[in-house]
Formats: C-alpha cells, sequence, structure tokens
C-alpha cells in the first residue's frame, strides 16, 4: 500500500513536470509576447527592445524554462511580467476563493448527488426517480453559463435575493461570503449533481441486482439497511471516482462560471495571464490545476483500492 | 493603445487601445435618453464603478499602462497636463495656459499654482518636467512615439517651462492630454502606489480584480471630487457588468453591448450616455497588391458596401456613417461638404468595368479580434457585394496573433481604430506615406506635403482648408473602406447625477468619478 501511494505520488511529480514543459513550449508558440502584449499597437521597435531588455526576455527560451524550474522548486513562483508583483501574492488569494466556491458546491452537492442517486435506486421506475433524472439531464445539458445567467435573472434581478456579482474581498465575513457565492454555487449544483447521482443509482442499483443482497432481503432486513450497509459499500468504488473528477472539474473548470459572476478565481487569473503572455503567472497556474487534477484522481485511486477487499489484500 | 490587443471579447475593448488619449473632436455630440437635474453638487455617498477592460496583469505606471479601467483609475489618483473637454476643445488641467511661438516649433506652458500632491508636496515645474520625461528618450514607454516630438523641455522659471519640438505642430496641447502623460512628484518610481494630484486618494487597489480610493480634501478642481470615496469593481464579462448594474450593485457601467442597449433604456431606474467619437472600423485594401493598386477596383468596393444596413445590423444604430476617411464629425475638422457615399452597386460595376472588368473576385480576412462582430460585418458586405458583381470569400483568421499575423499583412483584411485627439495625429499615424501603422499601404507625396504643411500651421481656417482636401483625397483615393463610427455607450443609474456625453472615450474621458454627485 505504502509503496503504491509513493509509486503514485512520483507518477503525479513527473506529471506535473510534463505538464510545465507543454505550457511552456505551447507558450512560446503563442505569437506575441509579454512585451508586445503590453506595449501593444504603441509598440515601436525601440521600446519594445527596451521592455524585452528589462524584462530579461532577450535570454534563450530553455535556459529561461531552467531558471523558472530551478525558483520552482525552491518554492520561488517567481514575478509577474507584466505588473511586477511577486506570483505567489496574485495566485494565493484567488486559489484561495477558488477553493472556498469549490467547497461550498462540493459540501451541498456530493451529500445532495449521492442521496438523490441512492433514493432514485431505490425507487427505481417510479416517479420520483424519472422527475429527479428528467431535471438532473435536463440541467447537465444546458451550457453553464447559461444557466448561471437564468439564475441571475430570477434572482438577482425580478426578485433581489441573491446579489448577481459573486463580489468576494479580504475581510469579508463568512455569512457574507456564503451569500456572495450562492449564485455560482447553485450554478455548478445544476452541472455537476447529475452525473454523481446517475452514477451512484447506477452503481447501486448493479449491486441490487446480485444474491447477496437478495439474501438480506430474505432474512428480514429493512430497505434501508439493505442499501447501506450491504449494497452501499460496494458500490462505492465507482461513486468516489466520480466524486473526485466533478470536484477536479469544481477546482479547475469553472472559467465560464467565474465570468458570468464575475468571481475572482483561478480561471479567470489564467486566462489573463495567457492573454498577456505572463508566462510565470501562467506556469504557475498550470502547476496548481495539474496537481489539483493528479491530487485528486491518486485519492480516487487509493480510496478505490482502499475501499475493495480484494485490491486491497492482493494475493 | 494597443492594436494587438487580445481576442476580443466585446466590441469596443480596443477602443481605448486604440485612441491615443483623446479624440479632437471639435463638438461634444452625443446624447443623453434622460434629462438631468443639473442642481449644484452635493458631497457624500461612496461611488461604485462597475468596469470592463481590466487584467490581473494591469499596472498604474503611466509609462505602460493601458485599457480602460487603469486609464479611469489613474485619472482618480492623478492629473494629466491638459484635458480634453466635453466641446473638444484642448483645456488646462495641471498646465495652466500656453502660447506658441510662430511656426509651432517652441511653446510656452504655465504651471497651475497652489496645487499639491497627496504626500502634502507643492507641484513645482521640477514634477511637471520628471513627469514629461518618463516618456523620452531610452524608454519603453507607449507614449515615446509622442514624445519623440520633444527636442527639449526646460524650466524658465518656478512656474513656467518650454518646450522646443523637433518640428512645428500646432496641436501639442492635444498630443499632451494623453493619458500616459500623468504628473507624479520628481523622483517618483513607486508605481504599486502611485502619488498624484488627483481627486482620489490611494486606499487599496488590486490588479484586475477592484480598488477603493477616497476623496482627496484638498483637490483643486471647483466642484470636484465629490464622493466620499470611489470603488472600481472590474467586470470584464458585458453581461455580468450589465446584471450589475440592473441588480444595482453598482452604480454606473462603461461598454454597454450594443444588442442590450434598446432594453436598459426601458428601465426607469437607468441613463444611458451615448457619446460619439472617433473609433471607426475598417475594411483594409493594400494599395500595393493586385487588384487594389488599382483606383477603380477601390471605389467598386466603396460603393459595393451597404452602409445604412451595417450601421443597423452591427451597432444597433449606436454610430454614425463613415464616409471612407477617418475623420469623426465631431472633428472640427470633418469635412462637411464631401458627399456621403452611399450603397450603388450600378456604381459599382462601372467603377469594375472601368478597371477592365466583368466581375472581381476577392478574399476578405476577417475575424473578431478586428472588432466585436467583426465577421458578420463581412458577411453583410458580402452579400451586399453580390449584386455589384463583386464575389467576396470570408477568410476567416484566428483572433489571437490577428495584429501581428494578419493586419498590415493581408491583401484584404479588416481593422480598427479608436480615434485620436486630433486629425493631424490620425492621419500621420495611419495615412501618412511612412506611417508605422499605414494599414493600406497608400502613398501619396501629394497628401505627405500637405500634412505636414498643416501640421505647423496655427491659423484655423488655412488648416481647414487643408483637412478637407486630405479626406477627399483619402475617401477618393485611399483604400480603407470606412463605412461606419461607433458610439461610446454607457450605463449611469439616476442616483448619478452630472453625467454628459464626451467625445473622447466611456465614462467622460475616463473623469466621471471626479465630476459626478450621487443624489441624496
Amino acid at each position: 500500500m505504502t509503496a503504491l501511494i509513493l509509486k503514485r505520488i512520483a507518477l503525479g511529480v513527473f506529471t506535473l513536470w510534463l505538464v510545465s514543459v507543454l505550457v511552456f513550449a505551447g507558450t512560446q508558440l503563442l505569437p506575441g509576447d509579454v512585451a508586445s502584449a503590453i506595449l501593444g499597437q504603441s509598440a515601436t521597435p525601440e521600446s519594445l527592445a527596451a521592455l524585452r531588455r528589462d524584462l530579461g526576455l532577450e535570454v534563450p527560451a530553455l535556459l529561461r524554462y531552467s531558471h523558472w524550474l530551478w525558483g520552482f522548486v525552491q518554492g520561488d513562483l517567481g514575478q509577474s511580467q507584466a505588473n511586477q508583483q511577486p506570483v505567489a501574492e496574485l495566485l494565493w488569494p484567488r486559489f484561495w476563493n477558488t477553493m472556498f466556491l469549490a467547497a461550498y458546491a462540493a459540501a451541498i452537492g456530493v451529500p445532495l448527488a449521492v442521496g438523490l442517486g441512492i433514493l432514485t435506486a431505490v425507487r427505481r421506475g417510479g416517479v420520483f426517480d424519472r422527475l429527479v433524472n428528467i431535471v438532473a439531464l435536463g440541467t447537465v445539458s444546458l451550457p453553464e453559463y447559461f444557466l448561471g445567467l437564468v439564475l441571475i435573472l430570477v434572482l438577482a434581478v425580478q426578485n433581489p435575493v441573491f446579489p448577481s456579482l459573486a463580489d468576494v474581498y479580504p475581510g469579508m465575513g463568512f455569512a457574507e461570503r456564503l451569500d456572495a457565492t450562492t449564485l455560482p454555487m447553485l450554478t455548478l449544483l445544476l452541472v455537476t449533481v447529475a452525473q454523481i447521482m446517475r452514477m451512484t443509482r447506477t452503481a447501486v442499483l448493479a449491486v441490487m441486482d446480485s444474491a447477496y443482497v437478495e439474501t438480506a432481503y430474505l432474512k428480514g432486513l429493512q430497505t434501508g439497511r439493505v442499501v447501506l450497509r450491504h449494497a452501499l459499500p460496494n458500490a462505492a468504488a465507482p461513486v468516489v471516482n466520480v466524486v473526485a473528477f466533478n470536484i477536479a472539474y469544481l477546482i479547475t473548470g469553472v472559467v465560464l462560471v467565474e465570468a458570468v459572476f464575475n468571481y475572482n478565481g483561478l480561471g479567470r487569473f489564467m486566462v489573463d495571464a495567457v492573454a498577456k503572455r505572463d508566462l510565470p503567472m501562467v506556469q504557475a497556474c498550470a502547476m496548481v490545476f495539474g496537481a489539483a487534477y493528479v491530487l485528486l484522481n491518486m485519492t480516487a485511486d487509493i480510496a478505490a483500492i482502499a475501499l475493495n477487499p480484494r485490491l486491497r489484500h492482493p494475493r | 493603445m494597443t492594436r494587438r490587443d487580445f481576442p476580443q471579447l466585446e466590441t469596443t475593448r480596443r477602443g481605448l487601445l486604440l485612441g491615443a488619449a483623446g479624440l479632437g473632436l471639435a463638438t461634444a455630440s452625443g446624447s443623453l435618453n434622460r434629462a438631468f437635474a443639473q442642481d449644484t453638487p452635493r458631497k457624500g455617498g461612496v461611488l461604485k464603478l462597475g468596469m470592463g477592460g481590466g487584467s490581473t496583469t494591469d499596472t498604474l505606471d503611466p509609462r505602460v499602462m493601458t485599457d480602460w479601467v487603469p486609464l479611469n483609475q489613474a485619472f482618480m489618483l492623478m492629473n494629466g497636463l491638459v484635458e480634453i473637454d466635453r466641446n473638444n476643445q484642448a483645456v488646462p488641467e495641471l498646465l495652466e495656459s500656453w502660447e506658441a511661438k510662430p511656426g509651432a516649433a517652441e511653446w510656452v506652458f504655465t504651471l497651475r499654482q497652489g496645487v499639491t500632491f497627496h504626500s502634502g508636496k507643492a507641484l513645482t515645474v521640477e514634477d511637471v518636467i520628471y513627469s514629461i520625461n518618463l516618456h523620452r528618450g531610452e524608454t519603453s514607454s507607449a507614449a515615446r512615439a509622442i514624445a519623440e516630438q520633444i527636442k527639449d523641455v526646460r524650466k524658465l522659471s518656478e512656474s513656467q517651462i518650454a518646450i522646443e519640438l523637433t518640428g512645428g505642430n500646432a496641436d501639442l496641447p492635444f498630443l499632451l492630454s494623453d493619458y500616459h502623460f500623468l504628473v507624479v512628484p520628481e523622483g517618483f518610481t513607486d508605481w504599486s502606489k502611485p502619488i498624484g494630484t488627483g481627486p482620489f486618494v490611494y486606499e487599496s487597489y488590486e490588479p484586475g480584480v477592484r480598488s477603493r480610493f477616497t476623496r482627496n480634501p484638498s483637490y483643486w478642481k471647483p466642484g470636484c471630487a465629490n464622493v466620499d470615496a470611489v470603488e472600481v469593481i472590474v467586470i470584464n464579462d458585458v453581461a455580468a457588468r450589465t446584471n450589475a448594474l440592473m441588480s444595482g450593485q453598482v452604480h454606473a457601467i462603461n461598454r454597454l453591448d450594443f444588442k442590450t442597449v434598446d432594453l436598459l433604456k426601458r428601465n426607469p431606474k437607468l441613463q444611458i450616455v451615448q457619446s460619439a467619437g472617433g473609433q471607426h472600423f475598417t475594411f483594409l485594401m493594400d494599395c500595393t497588391k493586385a487588384p487594389f493598386s488599382d483606383v477603380n477596383v477601390r471605389l467598386a468596393i466603396k460603393h459595393a458596401i451597404d452602409r445604412e444596413q451595417l450601421l443597423k445590423v452591427a451597432l444597433r444604430g449606436y454610430g454614425q456613417l463613415g464616409n471612407d476617411h477617418p475623420i469623426p464629425r465631431t472633428d472640427r475638422f470633418f469635412n462637411t461638404e464631401l458627399p456621403q457615399r452611399a450603397y450603388d452597386p450600378d456604381k459599382a460595376k462601372h467603377y469594375l468595368q472601368q478597371a477592365g472588368m466583368s466581375d472581381l473576385k476577392v478574399e476578405l480576412s476577417s475575424s473578431d479580434a478586428a472588432f466585436g462582430g467583426a465577421v458578420d460585418a463581412a458577411a453583410i458586405f458580402r452579400a451586399a457585394a453580390a449584386k455589384a458583381g463583386i464575389d467576396v470569400t470570408i477568410k476567416r483568421e484566428s483572433p489571437d496573433g490577428y495584429w501581428e499575423k494578419v493586419w498590415l499583412q493581408a491583401p484584404f483584411s479588416m481593422g480598427y481604430w479608436g480615434g485620436r485627439p486630433t486629425a493631424d495625429q490620425m492621419l500621420s499615424i495611419a495615412y501618412a506615406s511612412d506611417a508605422k501603422w499605414n494599414d493600406t499601404h497608400w502613398k501619396n507625396a501629394q497628401f505627405d506635403k500637405l500634412l505636414l504643411e498643416a501640421r505647423g500651421l496655427l491659423d484655423d481656417a488655412k488648416r481647414k482648408e487643408i483637412y478637407w482636401t486630405l479626406q477627399e483625397m483619402i475617401s477618393n483615393d485611399g483604400g480603407a473602406m470606412i463605412p461606419m463610427f461607433g458610439d461610446y455607450l454607457d450605463g449611469v443609474s439616476t442616483q448619478v447625477q452630472g453625467v454628459t456625453p464626451h467625445p473622447m472615450f466611456n465614462f467622460m474621458g475616463g473623469r466621471l468619478a471626479e465630476r459626478v454627485w450621487l443624489a441624496a
């Protein structure tokens, strides 16, 4: 088990390194550089040269990459090239914002989705099952920016219940923060619940048909106990997997939701960074996103093993 | 002032970017859809502005500052040398008055007295010279091209400076209104926290996210700096911005979506501020490449577009018709007698015949990087041109790198200019033979000679005569088809008083915060 985890971590680090190389190479391929992005049309060859010199852009790409990597392994994310601020200072507040929203959505979304999944499995074929399925499929089929705009229209403009701007700032109270981020949280809920719910339903149904569940019923157990004690543990592995996948989405894939609600998260930050070709910032974001994916996938894999006695005790 | 901005999310993102800090328009035309209670300013309240055009990579360094949000924030903290008023005149800001010697190559400027920085230090001639010199010599300044015309800046006395130019330029005060020419104390370098003489004092600033500045109690401009504090929230998505205004989270937003303006006008709590200015959209023909090397082909193209329809569809009518030259009708030198070119397929065919062709096939490089809706505009042109026997193939280019790879290179492409403070600047930057951004590669020695002559003239009547000729030359011979000018549109809550249209950019030329007040 420990050996396996260590191997996974090593692989994860390798993946991250690969991501950093690809992102660096990718940004090199984009037309223009940070100097031309800053100066834009008013760039003259002289002012461009002056700025490139100031930013150290004439240094060969390979050298710049090694320089960045050396700093990174020492925990130094470098400085933004566009506005000379330390990347870490810009990154972490946004990282916490992103994590806050993801946690808010996951804290409500995951129990809700798993609960609904179990309930629909138990009531298979009933009105409740069908209704929940239709609604969930409906919301997951709509793009998140559309759902966000509909929520704003109904809950912010027509009936001012929640603010349309998810405006968060340092020093804001926890309750205020929850209030400000409720609409984006609801949007994310609508797009993530369906998948987890349906996966739970399918997994539970698969084991519900098996012989040991029938035996449990035959010895007179109540449905609740059969499902929770006997069926669910064996259905857990695929559910954990899809939950991890959705949490990774909540952290890394919410650029559109951030745009609609003007939420100051990492997604928007990375878009800005790419637009300005601000390499240290792009790299830092890519590393955070990459790490989130690697960690969550690893957790899902390890959980799947831990939950499965056959994998837990290999013969 | 970046021509190459990153992929456009919206129509007018590059408006500011393109315009050097002002537009030289003679009269501010524009309208408000509601009358304002223009009573005396009231002090107090916190003004909240929702603005598009900001990025986490923003900086307030006047040398490399760009885009809408920093421009507005900079004008809250700092003052410029000269400002453009709502009637498009260059009026004093920190420079109180000026005088040009004949030939307009030597100027004397007098400094406003009794102005102090937020630090308490009094404004001196040295501060102004330092601030101008930031853009001169070996510098990465975006205003370097303008500052290059300045040969020397020197102190004459405690209240006067002399500026010597490399050649006569009657528009120097307009050039000094460029938003990069902001005044800071001599030797100042801490751009993360600028100290200026502006209406508000730095409190907090997070690039691309928000800022909060508090009132400067000893601000020198009368009737200004009325609100206790001003907060800027950067909202780049136009829908999010509009929602924030409608749900009352902000008092005002800049750069409305042309498509939703009519809907917003129905809301009784909002006022729409519409300002005609110099931003215009271009179809660029490279005059050195066949078939556009033939003026008849250029004229055929210019007659093959339905401008009225384009204006109605692309800008929902919020703009002005263009007449194939870049001078807006708000400019004091706008040629009012040049007949407006109209859609005329027969005339287009006639010009094709003159060129010895019965039909014409052209490829138009288009991308929404040129301006939001450019691809749609190309499609509208294609349909109209087909009736004139011109077969237009639309080549969709990637928005990323459009300004590096397509603009100035493709034989027939689309583009956009935010306008310039003066006719001379606009013509010099894109139409003079040796202009860096001569995006039609049109060269005309007579034009260059007249342009240079007008620049040094202090006699407006004579200048007008020349600029009228120049507009006619571009319109009839040049390579740019300019079908329309787009207005600047802002949405403001009726609670905000004292808002006026302004020919230079959104939000009253970037100085909205210091002018307005909140109704009780």
